[in-house]
């Protein structure tokens, strides 16, 4: 799947460059760093919880430096237990998969496709941890209970979490055109005309990359109808024939509608992959003003561009349709945390990942965001991670990317599936019924079929 | 990929049937030297051609899944992007076998005359030494539409620039409903009469647009027997109203504005740094039109879309064949060296020109190479992948489908559905089997 790809090299990306940055701001990130970790408690009874405990995770180099940085934090509260992280990369389904195979699993693991998670709990391989109900909920929003939740049980731990709910501005083109970052849809709108009026086009969009529009539809469908519809439309329990996807795809032809206010036009926004989308939005002079996309674009444009952080690029929650919850809500990609086995130090392990210590400090590094709502957002390195970062634990409402939650011919396809259906609809957006009626066949053969 | 089913390699000959009868010994040491090509064969071959077969009839998922009979087969003609596959195959192997053919034969024949035969044929054979992937990356870079990243499209845009130069305000655009655009000019609706100063505003004008020397714009005062007005950029940070002249506005200098009488008689004016411009001693009681010519405006050369879905097909095709006519040159270049120079020239002799030498004499002897080249690209374009794959843009890639990529996204791409996969490579093998039949037959026939 090329978008987990592409966002797992951005995402490692992000970390380095922007810690870097951090450090050349005269290192005040380090002043925080003190005030939360006197949780540490020391007790004898911690020293008491002995074994070891093995654990597959997708991050090497530098995030597998970030997440040792985690365990020594673990180890300081329990001395006497042994995490051995294994780097496994992106192969960790297959990998877990001839693991289960084999007899062998690891005690734990890191996954990010919630399908996965659902299919290995309903299979019986996952064990229950529902002993960290409390420490998760004195620490996260219930909905982050519910994200790990399968037929009524809890199974996984949302230790990390990436924002796909963002927009992306060139500061300078928003200068130019006497605008500031948009709150609402309808100042969205508005912004975008100002924008044109300026001589740039507003929206640079990767339409050669079929899930950069799934996201940008995800997102208006959550702000409009917030997360239960959501869910209820990820599983397919509402069909795509129903009024409330004909409205988001309007709100979405509102966007991509006007072909002088796309970067490269119509066939330029078509033809341009996610990268070209960032690149062609922050070089200079730029030729679209902003970029609907998650937290790894910070990467790409520092890797790619000459854009300075604040100065030059910026990032603001997307733009919220329908007050109250669905207004800050996030869709985010996760990294969920399951157990196969049930011990002590499992336990223990489990029970610490999920208070707001653990989070920090990975936190204070960069490239990690998490749900945790004790985290305080000072905690983030720089101005631009906490742009995109603390959003999440403000948020009561959180979502998986539903196009990874889908079979996969249908959400996450090259050309066919809601990939290819949406490319049509970027070429003609004003086919608001034929697009909904086609979504609606490609999704019922695919759950038909169920791949 | 199954590896099987679409093998191009003909079989390796059966052993020659022992000649005298021999002992047990003979046979055993036979067998012995045959034993590791069969095993070879068996599991890189026969094996997953009998399971890919098998596997045709099942389910999505697992080993074998859940017998669904010929279901896999019926998706297969039924399903839009799939069938689009197939339709593309068929538009492959009518072209480019025969192209190939064809350029390679003339090539072949002119090298034969020219000095520098062999940098020649070098240049051409020299695709066939990169890879078929990054052939497909090059092209891709080649075909991108913004002619400042895609040579073929900076080409058109050099050529283009001889006929016409882009208009100095390419992305203006009317800034009231009072003006609209009209053939490519900006027009002012409504008629004018002399005694009027007139606002002929614009936007989407970005600053590195306008043009250098401008100052603040400023709208002239009405006098009476002239018409005046002013071209300006009619926004400010923020956006400002739209119609109003405000502070922070630049005027657009060096615009053309022409004034059209009733009797079609036009006048030209060039507008000042402030943008304002004036056309003095008009007489009175005749209505006029105004408007900014469409050379301004005319927008630069924006390429032709290569890449996208009307014109994949042909521009992978042309890749295509830019890759494979080196092969066909050297195998009907190494065929015409080999012909019997006698036979052309007692044409030659009997009077036959180059052209009917060539028609009736060479390409009747060179069929047998020619043939040989023509069905190896059959075979070739049935199986073709990697070009499609690195050359299609993923936005392009459902219109470019060809049988062999969709098989592989089918089965791993993605979707996962192992069944309908191997139904595809079962299609592709059923394909290429009578091209192989042929081949092999030929084989025969020259042993």
């Amino acid at each position: 799947m090329k978008n987990r790809v592409v966002r797992g090299v951005a995402l490692a990306a992000i970390a380095v460059p922007l810690a870097l940055l951090a450090a050349g701001c005269g290192g005040s990130s380090n002043k925080s760093s003190s005030g939360n970790t006197t949780a540490t408690s020391g007790s004898s009874s911690n020293s008491s919880v002995k074994g070891s405990v093995t654990f597959d995770g997708i991050w090497t180099g530098a995030e597998a430096q970030s997440f040792a940085k985690v365990i020594a934090a673990f180890n300081k509260q329990y001395p006497n237990v042994k995490i051995k992280y294994k780097p496994v990369g992106n192969n960790v389904p297959t990998v877990l998969a001839t693991a289960i195979a084999g007899g062998h699993p690891p005690d734990m693991a890191d996954i990010a496709q919630p399908g996965l998670v659902k299919q290995l709990a309903q299979q019986g391989h996952l064990k229950p941890i529902t002993y960290a109900k409390s420490a998760i909920s004195s620490n996260f929003a219930p909905v982050w209970q519910q994200l790990g939740t399968v037929n009524g049980t809890l199974y996984a731990l949302v230790f990390k979490a990436a924002n796909k709910s963002l927009l992306w501005y060139n500061v300078p083109a928003f200068k130019q055109a006497g605008v500031t970052a948009p709150k609402t849809f309808d100042s969205l709108l508005k912004d975008a005309q100002t924008l044109k009026q300026s001589g740039t086009p507003a929206y640079s969009v990767g339409g050669a990359d079929g899930w950069t529009l799934t996201d940008l539809f995800e997102n208006l469908y959550l702000r409009r109808w917030g997360q239960q519809k959501y869910q209820q439309l990820s599983a397919h329990q509402i069909k795509w024939t129903d009024p409330s996807v004909i409205t988001t795809l309007k709100d979405m032809g509102k966007i991509l509608g006007d072909t002088a206010n796309l970067a490269g036009g119509r066939n330029g926004a078509i033809q341009n992959g996610f990268n070209d989308s960032v690149t062609n939005a922050f070089s200079t002079p730029p030729k679209g003003a902003m970029v609907f996309e998650g937290d790894f674009v910070a990467g790409v444009i520092l890797s790619s561009t000459k854009a300075k952080p604040k100065t030059g690029f910026d990032a603001t929650p997307f733009p919220s349709i329908t007050p109250g919850a669905n207004a800050n809500a996030v869709e985010i990609g996760g990294d969920l945390f399951v157990t196969f086995r049930d011990t002590p130090a499992i336990r223990a392990f489990v029970n610490f990942l999920a208070t707001a210590p653990a989070a920090e400090a990975w936190a204070r590094l960069g490239g990690f965001g998490t749900g945790n709502k004790n985290v305080p957002a000072s905690i983030y390195p720089d101005a631009i991670t906490r742009a995109t970062e603390a959003p999440i634990g403000k948020a009561t409402a959180v979502v998986f990317d539903m196009s990874d939650e889908q079979p996969a011919s249908f959400g996450s396809t090259t050309g066919q599936g809601e990939w290819g259906i949406f490319q049509d609809f970027l070429r003609n957006p004003a086919d608001v019924n034929g697009t909904a009626q086609k979504l609606e066949k490609a999704a019922s053969a695919a759950y038909k079929s169920g791949k | 990929m199954s590896k099987g089913s679409i093998t191009a390699e003909p079989p390796v000959a059966a052993a020659p049937p022992p000649t005298a009868p021999a002992g047990r010994g003979r046979y055993l040491t036979g067998a012995t030297f045959l034993l590791p090509a069969f095993v070879l064969l068996g599991v890189w071959l026969v094996y997953p051609t009998v399971y890919t077969i098998i596997r045709s009839f099942f389910g999505a998922n697992g080993y074998l899944g859940t017998f669904v009979g010929i279901d896999n087969y019926k998706t297969l003609f039924t399903t839009a992007t799939l069938v689009r596959a197939i339709e593309n195959n068929a538009i492959w192997v009518a072209v480019v076998p025969a192209l190939v053919t064809a350029i390679g034969l003339i090539f072949a024949v002119l090298t034969e005359r020219v000095s520098w035969a062999v940098a020649f044929k070098t240049a051409v054979f020299l695709p066939m030494a990169i890879s078929a992937f990054a052939t497909g990356v090059t092209w891709r870079i080649l075909y991108q539409q913004d002619p400042d990243i895609g040579a073929i499209n900076a080409l058109g845009r050099s050529i283009s620039s001889l006929v016409s130069t882009p208009g100095v305000l390419h992305t203006a655009l009317p800034s009231t409903p009072a003006l609209q655009t009209r053939n490519g000019a900006v027009v002012l609706k409504a008629p004018l009469q002399p005694g009027r100063s007139v606002k002929l505003g614009l936007t989407g004008i970005p600053p590195q647009d306008v043009p250098g020397g401008a100052a603040q714009a400023v709208q002239p005062k009405p006098r009476s027997g002239a018409i005046d007005g002013v071209v300006w950029r009619d926004f400010k940070p923020g956006g400002g109203k739209s119609g109003v002249v405000e502070k922070g506005e630049l005027g657009l200098p060096g615009v053309t504005v022409q004034l059209r009488d009733a009797s079609g008689k036009t006048r030209t004016a060039k507008t000042a740094d402030d943008g304002t411009f004036s056309f003095d001693s008009l007489p009175a009681n005749t209505t006029y039109h105004a408007s900014i010519g469409a050379q301004t405006f005319a927008k630069p050369f924006g390429g032709y879309g290569w890449l996208a879905p009307k014109l994949i097909t042909p521009s992978l095709l042309i890749a295509y064949i830019w890759i494979w006519a080196g092969f066909a040159m050297v195998v009907i270049g190494a065929g015409l060296a080999a012909m019997p120079r006698d036979v052309l020239e007692a044409a030659r002799t009997d009077g036959a020109g180059e052209w009917q030498v060539f028609r009736r004499v060479t390409v009747p002897l060179l069929a047998p190479v020619l043939s040989v080249v023509f069905i190896t690209m059959i075979i070739n374009v049935l199986k073709v992948f990697d070009l499609v794959i690195s050359l299609a843009p993923e936005s392009s890639q459902a219109h470019a489908n060809v049988i062999a990529l969709a098989m592989w996204r089918t089965a791993f791409g993605g979707v996962n559905d192992f069944g309908t996969g191997s139904a595809i490579a079962v299609f592709l093998f059923v394909l290429v089997v009578p091209v192989l039949a042929l081949n092999i037959r030929r084989f025969k026939r020259e042993v």
